[in-house]
């Protein structure tokens, strides 16, 4: 019933090339969405519309936080002249499912004089960002949870929640180096918000919406980083460094330099509690990568070049979801090869970095980004 | 009640003390320092040692002088080699023997390569101390090939033991020469390529320059020696000023800086490796003939006295002072570490700068505990 739904969809839509039909996923939603209302309710829909999209989600969550534990270890081995990962299954692709294994059987030991309550709420506080923050990334064409019309500032906003677990892990614990880490990224976090927040406001005001559909759709005849000029590119750059910063990931992991503070807020985590940890870590960084591939690099939208068609034909075969998924990485290596290259900032430096350099300049970006759409001078 | 309220808002109540190992990852082994805090700024450093007391010391009053030889390794492990000659040269000394130059050539190239993979290990480690964890796997994959060279000859490759009273254990390895020479044409490569991943990089600047100044007065009177005291101005190379083995025979420059911080240090020790490779250069293609070792008496006894040799190791100038009562062992052994005397220094200069600092200082004094505890 589903596929013949699906062709008589793409019977309408004869006007466009078959391709593009079907790469669209809204049509295959949209049907299931109408096949659910047909047999039961509309409240009963809803429910397990949601069950479904939660269900996925969850999976894709870890499936991605595993992939992205072994990339950064096939990167981080590559920049350091290692093998890497290499025993459990080819190429060592298991490893970390082992060592998730591993941890989920490991003692979860008690600390004495910890806030139990607290202690316990941190990781999942942290993890729940991150879960909400990925129902509004648009995946490929019409294949995104919830298409809110202030998509960016949901992001924003949620992704931003996850310093609250932080803060809660580094102050239950009980531990004087978990405390400085809390504190330490507390500040972080808030300070670069900013620069994360301007950044998009810049792209923002390219696309006249807040809604990441139509920031997408947008960059169909070119991608934002290229049609806005200079601004945009500077945009990206800030981008780039605050949400590196913005995901406690070095040279700004500060919250748990490990040479200075151990493990800084989650020193005193252990079993699935610690993996948490380290699997927010990891989605955090797809989160802000696929932001930042969703508003700088055009999204799921393949790359077109103006007038030659016959490549544009070709970019346009290759899936919506291969191309999100290759700017992702894409943006997931770029901050992989600066950790492993710098070293760390310190504190004040880090600070003084946001607020004397990264703010100013943002803020005159985003002023000559909105005398530019003014004057209509961008592409 | 007034008073209470006073009391409470001073600053010694508001102090946060945190204990920095003994297990901690920057402290490179086991020493605590117990640090106070206002926020992230160093109130002050207390220095815990012992946690790796042996008593080398007094161990070496009941064994030979041969023997004694094997405990200096583990002092310092990372310039074990220049730890044995320092006891071998004031036993030499104590009996007036002369030793051969090819044995002086062997010394000083050996003693020149354990300063080299000294450095690269530091460099490795304090660029981790920074947060760049590329750096320390650079480090130990150059370092390998050099404890390659070691295991040929010695048969060992970190403790190598390699002196003796009178020479060294065995000869050269046939294959020795050459590995040396393609090391330093690989190594003289690869350095700037350390410059490139950590020198050169804006952050670590920031980190670095003016961290932990240490004025050339405070580096005499705190006697901190090695590269240390050197960034600082503080002449001090024995090797100059006081040559031993084949040290007067080679060209080479003594490595000073003015500025005394994080940053110099660091340079110094850099420059030290370009140095020591010019040394080995010079003498690596004309060792001597002869044999490698003069033939000493079996149970070697030094006439009554006091005998003092310093050498330059990795890290500073490390003296051995033996009292002898015409045994067969010692009376009295007294090592001269120079990382006891560096660490002493810490207080002073991490004062007043944040707890990322303090680790940055930590890294730039190259300190190795099992030589402060002995």
């Amino acid at each position: 019933m589903l596929l013949n739904m699906i062709t008589a969809n793409s019977l309408q839509l004869v006007s466009a090339p078959w391709w593009r039909v079907l790469y669209d996923f809204s049509s295959l939603t949209k049907s299931i969405d109408e096949g659910l209302n047909n047999t039961m309710g509309h409240f009963w829909t809803v429910v397990t519309e949601m069950i479904i999209i939660g269900v996925l989600i969850l999976l894709f969550y870890a499936v991605i936080g595993l992939f992205l534990v072994y990339a950064e270890r096939k990167v981080c081995a590559f920049m350091q002249n290692r093998l890497g990962p290499n025993r459990i299954g080819p190429f060592g692709i298991f490893q970390t499912i082992a060592d998730l294994i591993k941890l989920l059987f490991v003692e979860m030991i008690p600390i004495k004089n910890a806030d139990g309550f607290l202690f316990n709420l941190a990781p999942f506080i942290v993890i729940i960002a991150g879960f909400m923050a990925l129902a509004a990334i648009p995946f490929a064409n019409g294949l995104h949870a919830i298409d809110m019309n202030i998509g960016v500032l949901y992001v924003i906003a949620v992704s931003s929640m996850g310093v609250i677990g932080v803060l809660l892990a580094g102050w239950s614990s009980n531990n004087k180096y978990s405390l400085i880490g809390a504190i330490r990224s507390g500040a972080q976090i808030v300070s670069y918000e900013l620069s994360v927040g301007l950044a998009l406001i810049t792209v923002v005001i390219l696309a006249g919406s807040m809604q990441l559909s139509v920031i997408v759709e947008a960059q169909r005849d070119g991608w934002f980083i290229f049609k806005g000029h200079i601004p945009a590119f500077i945009a990206f750059v800030i981008y780039l460094i605050a949400s590196t910063a913005e995901t406690n990931r070095g040279p700004f992991d500060l919250a748990e330099a490990e040479s200075e503070l151990t493990a800084g807020y989650h020193t005193e985590y252990s079993g699935i509690k610690f993996a948490f940890f380290f699997l927010a870590e990891y989605m955090n960084m797809f989160i802000v990568a696929s932001i930042a591939a969703t508003v700088f690099l055009g999204g799921w939208m393949p790359f077109h070049v103006g007038p030659w068609d016959g490549f544009n034909h070709v970019m346009d075969f290759i899936p919506p979801f291969v191309w999100y998924i290759g700017k992702t990485f894409f943006v997931i290596w770029l901050m992989m090869w600066f950790k492993w290259t710098f070293p760390r900032l310190r504190i004040d430096q880090l600070l003084t970095l946001e607020w004397k350099y990264l703010l100013p300049i943002n803020l005159v970006n985003v002023l000559i980004m909105a005398f530019i759409v003014l004057m209509g001078w961008h592409f | 009640m007034e008073e209470q309220v006073k009391n409470i808002s001073t600053d010694e109540q508001q102090e946060y003390v945190i204990n920095m190992g003994p297990q901690h990852p920057s402290t490179h082994g086991v020493l605590r320092l117990v640090v106070s805090l206002k926020g992230e700024t160093v109130k002050s450093v207390q220095p815990h040692i012992g946690y790796i007391h042996r008593g080398i010391e007094k161990m070496c009053e009941s064994i030979t002088y041969p023997q004694i030889i094997h405990l200096t390794d583990r002092m310092d492990y990372l310039s074990a080699h220049i730890n044995n000659e320092a006891v071998c040269l004031t036993v030499e000394k104590a009996l007036q023997v002369e030793i051969p130059d090819r044995i002086k050539v062997i010394r000083t190239i050996m003693s020149e390569l354990t300063r080299i993979q000294s450095h690269q290990l530091w460099w490795a480690s304090f660029g981790m101390d920074l947060g760049g964890l590329t750096c320390f796997f650079y480090g130990l994959r150059d370092r390998e090939k050099i404890l390659d060279i070691f295991e040929e000859t010695c048969g060992s490759r970190m403790i190598v033991s390699y002196n003796c009273p009178g020479g060294v254990m065995y000869d050269l390895h046939p294959n020795f020469q050459q590995k040396v020479k393609d090391f330093i044409k690989y190594f003289r490569k690869i350095l700037p390529e350390y410059d490139q991943l950590l020198t050169g990089n804006v952050i670590f600047h920031e980190r670095s320059k003016g961290i932990g100044k240490l004025s050339l007065e405070d580096a005499i009177s705190y006697g901190v020696t090695g590269p240390s005291g050197r960034a600082s101005g503080f002449s001090c190379d024995v090797r100059k000023h006081e040559p031993y083995s084949a040290y007067d025979k080679v060209q080479f420059k003594e490595i000073l800086f003015t500025g005394g911080d994080t940053y110099f240090r660091y340079v110094a020790r850099i420059q030290e490796m370009w140095e020591s490779m010019n040394i080995i250069e010079q003498l690596i293609d004309n060792i001597p003939e002869g044999p490698y070792a003069v033939k000493m008496k079996p149970v070697i006894k030094l006439p009554e006295g006091e005998y003092y040799q310093r050498v330059e190791t990795a890290r500073g100038e490390l003296g051995a002072y033996i009292i002898s009562d015409g045994n067969k062992n010692p009376y009295r052994v007294k090592f001269r570490s120079p990382n006891f005397v560096n660490l002493s220094v810490l207080n002073h200069i991490a004062k007043g700068f944040k707890i990322a600092d303090l680790v940055a200082i930590g890294g730039s004094l190259d300190l190795v505990i099992p030589d402060i505890d002995r």
